[in-house]
């Protein structure tokens, strides 16, 4: 298939549960809410090394916030509930506790919530204060600035992880490129991020290893330096360098949207070759098929 | 058109309606309400003595005349949307644990004594007593929120331990008498002795007050849950301005006679 002068291969990302949660940090400048959501979802690309994944899905203008006040809007994934709830009390108990003049609050509407609140009171070592306003409870922990505000329960619901696209270029300059305006152009989709750096994982990966005990390796047949040595490849003859998006998503639909995205601004930026990754469909419930996502693709 | 209930004889000693709620004549034939019990003082009446029935029995119930002198409208009411075009009169919402009570005029003292949930709103001005405790009863008012648009009199809150009390007009004095917890903020003037006995909680002055000696200072500061608070209740129409948001508040602790754990928050006033 090729949208514009991008051949597109035929093919899906293949997507799994994970359970999500959106966390909203305000603070008295959007400075600082950025700091503390940057903080939060600092070192979580990966649920195989970091045990989440997380990203900034926007800033948030003051009408937009629980308090009026600038803020930012973080989605934190883990695999399991508990998972969820266990990195949720050390992030936000971390990297937004300890900022200044933040505050923080569920910003996702769904019936199963975690305590979150409710554990980082105890720092305030007896001092902590509850206030319950339309039916939601909310900590003040008293902190040497002033007081930390943090709403006690967050939802958490079954989102969608995994959801991705790869971008081929002849060189890193022309790969990096459609990449970083696919990733721009993502950006601008509500209920996802892209957790690795910029958006862009540069070291895609396969499952398994031959070295035992590692999950994951390196995905030779994308490689391009090892196009002559690997068993099998997928590296066309012209392409010099390869780069993935990986999309988590509170609903797939979002997941599906982001992708048409990045697809059609990877090929708009020139991107020799778009395709997505998948395991042979044997691993993820939900299949992305590139075909007929966005619009102007032709075979 | 809802159910409507009209006074059309004002009762010579006061008149007990404690069955006045949306979600007890809901769905019920007209014949069935006009039937239902009321006390004029001491002897039994029906209700169809002294009010016209008409509408349908639905989840809003209007009531129209001056009910000054009715008392318990409203009580333990647990859901629905009851309106009284006028006054109402003593105890009105107490013991309310959900809906919503509109009083377009003002009520008598005691209104939502013992109040558990729900909202009571009060376009008047309202007695003593508001929000605090039944008779006998340590604990007042234990959830929901009341707001007030005109006064409130003396000892609004005492005893609460959850919730909410905002009042946009003056305030008597000893508001927040014994409180256990909970919220009250004065948007307007506040009487002596704010506070007096409190354990925990929070009362919020927005006017110039002098705290009891049992009231230690501790900073001025922007606390985040205000911004919650004054922003909820211009949502529901009180007059909460940008400065008493974006205000810093002088945080005073007391009352040292109890648990020192409650609060007065003033505004600084430049």
């Amino acid at each position: 298939m090729r949208l514009s002068d991008t051949e597109v291969v035929d093919t899906f990302a293949e997507a799994f549960p994970m359970w999500g949660a959106r966390i909203l940090i305000t603070a008295e400048s959007p400075a600082w809410a950025h700091e503390a959501a940057r903080s939060l979802t600092g070192f979580a690309t990966s649920v195989i090394g970091c045990k989440c994944e997380a990203g900034i899905e926007r800033e948030l203008d003051p009408s937009e916030t629980p308090d009026g006040r600038p803020g930012a809007s973080a989605l934190l994934f883990a695999n399991d509930r508990e998972g969820l709830a266990k990195r949720l009390v050390e992030r936000v108990g971390q990297s937004v506790l300890t900022c200044p003049t933040t505050a923080c609050f569920n910003g996702l509407d769904a019936e199963e919530t975690v305590d979150v609140g409710g554990q980082l009171r105890f720092f305030g070592d007896g001092y902590q204060a509850s206030k319950v306003l339309d039916g939601r409870r909310y900590w003040r922990v008293p902190v040497m600035e002033g007081e930390f505000l943090v709403e006690e329960r967050f939802a958490v619901a079954e989102g969608v992880a995994g959801g991705n696209i790869i971008i081929l270029g002849r060189d890193v300059a022309e790969a990096l490129r459609a990449a970083e305006e696919a990733a721009a152009a993502m950006r601008a989709v509500r209920d996802v991020i892209m957790p690795f750096p910029g958006g862009i994982a540069r070291s895609g990966s396969k499952v398994g290893s031959r070295y035992s005990g590692l999950m994951a390796s390196t995905n030779e047949a994308l490689c391009p330096t090892l196009r002559s040595q690997a068993p099998h490849t997928d590296v066309p003859p012209e392409i010099g360098s390869v780069f993935e998006i990986v999309i988590d998503g509170l609903t797939l639909e979002a997941v599906r949207e982001a992708m048409a995205r990045g697809l059609e601004a990877a090929a708009g930026a020139g991107a020799s070759q778009v395709t997505a990754g998948n395991y042979g469909g044997n691993l993820g419930p939900h299949h992305i098929e590139l075909r007929g996502l966005v619009p102007g693709l032709r075979d | 058109m809802p159910l409507t209930l009209s006074l059309r004889e004002q009762p010579t000693v006061p008149l007990e309606a404690g069955g006045l709620t949306p979600d007890l004549l809901a769905g019920r034939p007209r014949g069935e309400i006009e039937r239902l019990t009321v006390w004029e003082g001491n002897r039994r009446a029906r209700l169809a003595d002294f009010f016209t029935v008409s509408g349908d029995g639905d989840e809003d119930l209007r009531v129209d005349g001056d009910l000054g002198r009715v008392k318990f409208v409203g009580a333990g009411m647990t859901g629905g949307r009851l309106t009284i075009a006028g006054d109402a009169g003593m105890h009105t919402g107490a013991g309310m644990r959900g809906g919503e009570l509109v009083v377009e005029g003002g009520v008598g003292d005691f209104a939502g004594t013992g109040m558990r949930g729900g909202r009571l709103v009060v376009r008047g001005s309202a007695g003593q007593q508001l929000g605090g405790a039944p008779p006998g009863e340590r604990a007042g008012m234990r959830g929901g929120e009341i707001l007030v648009h005109g006064d409130a009199g003396e000892q609004a809150g005492a005893g609460l331990r959850r919730g909410l009390i905002a009042v946009a007009g003056s305030v008597g004095d000893a508001v927040g008498l014994r409180m256990l917890a909970g919220t009250i903020v004065a948007l307007g003037r506040l009487g002596a002795a704010p506070g007096a006995d409190m354990r925990r909680g929070t009362i919020v002055a927005m006017s110039e007050v002098t705290p009891l000696p049992t009231f230690a200072f501790g900073c001025a500061y922007r606390p985040p849950f205000l911004r919650l608070y004054l922003r909820h209740l211009r949502a529901l129409g009180l007059p909460v301005t940008d400065e008493q948001i974006e205000g810093r508040y002088g945080r005073w602790s007391g009352d040292s006679l109890e648990l020192r754990r409650g609060e007065i928050l003033i505004l600084e006033t430049t």
